[in-house]
């Protein structure tokens, strides 16, 4: 047993940005299942928000006013306090990862950059280019290395540990060695990323599982909102990678078969910087009426750079350039690229408040796996690279405050042992012989079904279909066998692991879907078109009940100072 | 309509802890349509045909550094390497070179980090913060931005030659590192920490035949790196020479 006095499970932003804030008073360990570089937050493109006012456009910019778009955009169901938080705390991160190090893009007078993006009344995403996560994870690694933060790399967490309402800290599984270690904590803090491949057509990576979020659920820990998906716009065709906001932020035009700019007849005065889940819409709706483009690699429409210049391009989006040449050889200073909407981004997650508490003792979450909620039923570009630090910061202040007035001792080891043999016996029974159903066609049916019936329109109908199918794959789960009994880089085994948490994801986002019958941010029914603040201004919950399966109850939406009224753009 | 066409892969398998079997080439068919990566194969033949391949992998789109290895002998990323990319229909798979292997394609990293936290890879400032941000000008954000490009996958690693037969040089990828806060307007570290790679363990090993430029999947030119360093630390013993400092 390895014991910590804080553990911090996932190496991303979020995670490495609370270890950093802890780690000068306690003892604090980071479990990532990667090395901390290879997370997800890499894969962030265009910017994160906060009104510095650097832009010469944005020179009346304001954190209320990014408080205002953040609600707006959110559909009405972000937790007011917790967005103004966000925003005003957002300007400090920014300058406080400049002065780790971090290489922000710059403007001719010294000062970050700042571009436009979508839903936002002025230009303030701040950038590199178009990696900007790639140099905020790398800052924050770097800080990381620099003040000695232990890390365990390459260890996979099976279980979380809760008993009586406390929390115990984890069991892990080193994939190097293939060992099983309880790693008990005085507190334990998740951020451990998003669910993004509970869908076939998703631009996150193969590591999004939503594993984290599943294992709190089934330790008892709340999940807030899960059926707030977030579509993409622009994936690019086949692969679904990500082409980032940034582009539509610098300039681009979205395009049909009729060679228009159709956002002018859905968005008239946003045009293609209208929020994602609205140009989502109307991309598939142009898609659904004929005006795509057809090509074996799925219908699309076009994402059109040509204009902005080969400099602009070379100067501002060139991995996004390398992105299509790499994978579908069109260099996008020559010819349009080629998109499709496809899952993005988790709004849902483990419920948090503005402080990264839970209602368990002892375990806190932040970041995409987190829903505090700032994004509501649908979040803004910038807004989720800046949610992972500004939370990742402000759980570690939590946390410090917390163990400061009311200290907790390490916990008892019982609990964990206990579970450890549940995960061995677990593990024992995937590697018996003679189990022949596989996790991969477990895994594709999953995603086939999440991407069809589970999308950006969604039915009473289909949704029923989901659920049904749903539990059949629950059913053949129990019959899942791996091919080889060996635990150490065993990635078939790891596979089978975490497919028992993304079909309890999969679980919470199907019926919170199916109860909300309204249509709010991401969530669309086409038998309820409209929203309905009467009946459903109100957070979904989801616990696991007595019988193994979500219970499902609401809770209030904080508002300050923003009634809710019609969205326009 | 889309071909799909038969392909052969042949990917070096060996398992460290079962070292009584020596390394060996196991052989997978399997139709693959174009535009298909090789990373987007090896997923396909450890779900469908062997489920004990051992590889790593995550962004699948060129960003995250999981997944460099050898194929057909160039170094490169599986995810960004399209299996139609080769004038054959027979795709040669085998572990990053200058590691040791774990098990098939996944090596053990450890050197690799173990350079690249000895270079100091933060950036380091004696003067009082700002309370907004530290002034950078475009042009001097411009110097550092191929370095910063850098992913850490290590093919420039396991490219060097100088590392096949020296593994305590500091290699390609920490040198990228050390120059990317060298050259940073805001960075000020001392002299001495530059010094520690004054030897024929740091700067001074590199052959410059280019390899890891071309191994190098994000255009990134650690040679330049090593020049950048060189004439950095050439500068140093001058104007310790010359201005007769201590």
């Amino acid at each position: 047993m390895i014991d910590h006095d804080i553990l911090i499970v996932g190496g991303g932003l979020t995670g490495l940005r609370a270890a950093v804030g802890l780690c000068d008073d306690f003892d604090v360990g980071l479990v990532s299942k990667v090395y901390p570089t290879r997370s997800h937050s890499i894969a962030a493109q265009g910017g994160l928000n906060a009104a510095l006012t650097n832009n010469p456009e944005s020179r009346d910019d304001s954190w209320e006013k990014h408080t205002f778009d953040t609600v707006k955009g959110s559909d009405y169901l972000a937790d007011q306090d917790a967005v103004e938080i966000m925003c005003k705390e957002g300007i400090k991160v920014v300058y406080e990862m400049e002065h780790w190090g971090c290489p922000f893009s710059r403007f001719e007078d010294g000062s970050i950059a700042q571009r436009p993006f979508g839903g936002a009344g002025y230009p303030r995403t701040c950038y590199s280019a178009d990696i900007t996560g790639h140099v905020l994870l790398n800052t924050l690694y770097e800080r990381a290395v620099a003040k000695g933060v232990r890390i365990y790399p390459e260890w996979f967490v099976t279980a979380l540990c809760v008993e009586e309402g406390r929390c115990h800290g984890i069991i892990a599984l080193d994939t190097q060695t293939g060992e099983l270690v309880p790693v008990r904590a005085k507190v334990t803090f998740f951020g451990t990323g998003g669910y993004g491949r509970v869908f076939q057509h998703s631009t996150n990576a193969l590591i999004n599982t939503g594993s984290g979020i599943g294992m709190a659920y089934k330790a008892g820990v709340p999940i807030k909102d899960m059926e707030f998906v977030q579509f993409h716009p622009t994936t690019l065709i086949g692969t679904n990678i990500l082409m980032s906001e940034a582009c539509r932020g610098e300039g681009a035009y979205l395009i049909n078969n009729q060679g228009e700019r159709f956002m002018q007849r859905y968005a008239p005065k946003a045009m293609e910087l209208a929020p994602r889940d609205i140009v989502s819409r109307c991309i598939q709706t142009e898609i659904n009426e004929g005006r795509g483009f057809d090509h074996p690699l799925g219908k699309h429409v076009h994402l059109d750079l040509r204009h902005l210049g080969a400099q602009k391009i070379l100067e501002r989006l060139p991995g996004i350039r390398n992105i299509s040449i790499d994978f579908l050889n069109i260099d996008p200073i020559q010819e349009p690229i080629p998109i499709q909407p496809g899952q993005h981004y988790s709004m849902g997650g483990i419920d948090v408040n503005a402080r990264c508490t839970s209602e368990i003792r002892g375990f806190y979450a932040g970041g995409e796996c987190s829903c505090v909620s700032v994004h509501g039923a649908n979040r803004l570009g910038g807004n989720s690279l800046l949610e992972t630090i500004v939370f990742g910061k402000l759980a570690a202040q939590a946390i410090h405050e917390d163990m400061a007035k009311d200290p907790l001792p390490l916990p008892d080891e019982r609990p964990l042992l206990r579970l450890q043999d549940e995960v061995e016996a677990k593990i024992g029974r995937l590697t018996e012989p003679g189990r022949t159903e596989r996790v991969y066609r477990i895994h594709a049916e999953l995603g086939a079904m999440m991407s069809e019936k589970v999308g950006i329109f969604r039915t009473r109908e289909e949704l029923d279909q989901a659920l049904g199918i749903l539990l059949n794959l629950k059913a053949r789960y129990g019959r899942v066998g791996v091919s080889s009994k060996t635990r150490y880089l065993n990635y078939e085994l790891i596979n089978a692991l975490e497919q028992e948490y993304m079909l309890e994801v999969a679980h919470m986002i199907i019926l919170g879907a199916i109860l909300r019958e309204e249509s709010r941010g991401a969530h669309y029914r086409l038998e309820f078109q409209a929203r309905n603040d009467k009946d459903w201004l109100k957070h979904t919950i989801a616990r696991i009940g007595p019988d193994g399966l979500p219970a499902i109850s609401y809770k209030e939406v904080v508002m300050t100072r923003y009634q809710p009224m019609e969205r326009k753009y | 309509m889309i071909k799909a066409s038969a392909y052969t892969f042949k990917i070096l398998r060996y398992d460290a802890r079962a070292p009584e079997a020596e390394p060996r080439f196991a052989t997978y068919r399997i139709s693959v349509i174009p535009g298909l990566t090789v990373l987007a194969v090896l997923l396909r033949i450890r779900d469908e045909i062997d489920g004990t391949l051992a590889f790593r992998s995550s962004c699948r789109s060129a960003v995250c550094g999981s997944c460099a290895m050898v194929i057909n002998g160039k170094i490169d990323l599986a995810c960004r390497t399209q299996v139609a990319a080769f004038n054959t229909d027979t795709i040669v798979l085998e572990p990053l070179p200058n590691f040791e292997v774990l098990k098939d394609l996944v090596v053990d990293m450890t050197p690799f980090w173990r350079m690249y936290e000895k270079v100091k890879p933060y950036l380091i400032r004696e003067s009082p913060v700002p309370e907004k941000e530290i002034p950078q000008s475009v042009e001097e954000r411009n110097r550092i931005d191929q370095f910063v490009n850098c992913i850490l996958c290590a093919c420039c690693y396991g490219a060097c030659p100088v590392l096949a037969r020296d593994p305590d040089y500091v290699g390609p990828a920490a040198a990228v590192k050390l120059e990317r806060f060298a050259l940073d307007s805001r960075d000020e570290r001392p002299a001495e920490v530059l010094e520690r790679f004054n030897d024929e363990k740091g700067v001074w090993a590199c052959d410059t035949v280019f390899r890891c430029i071309d191994a190098c999947p994000k255009d990134v030119r650690p040679t330049d790196a090593i020049v950048g360093l060189r004439k950095a630390l050439v500068k140093n013993r001058f104007k310790r020479l010359l201005g007769g400092k201590k």
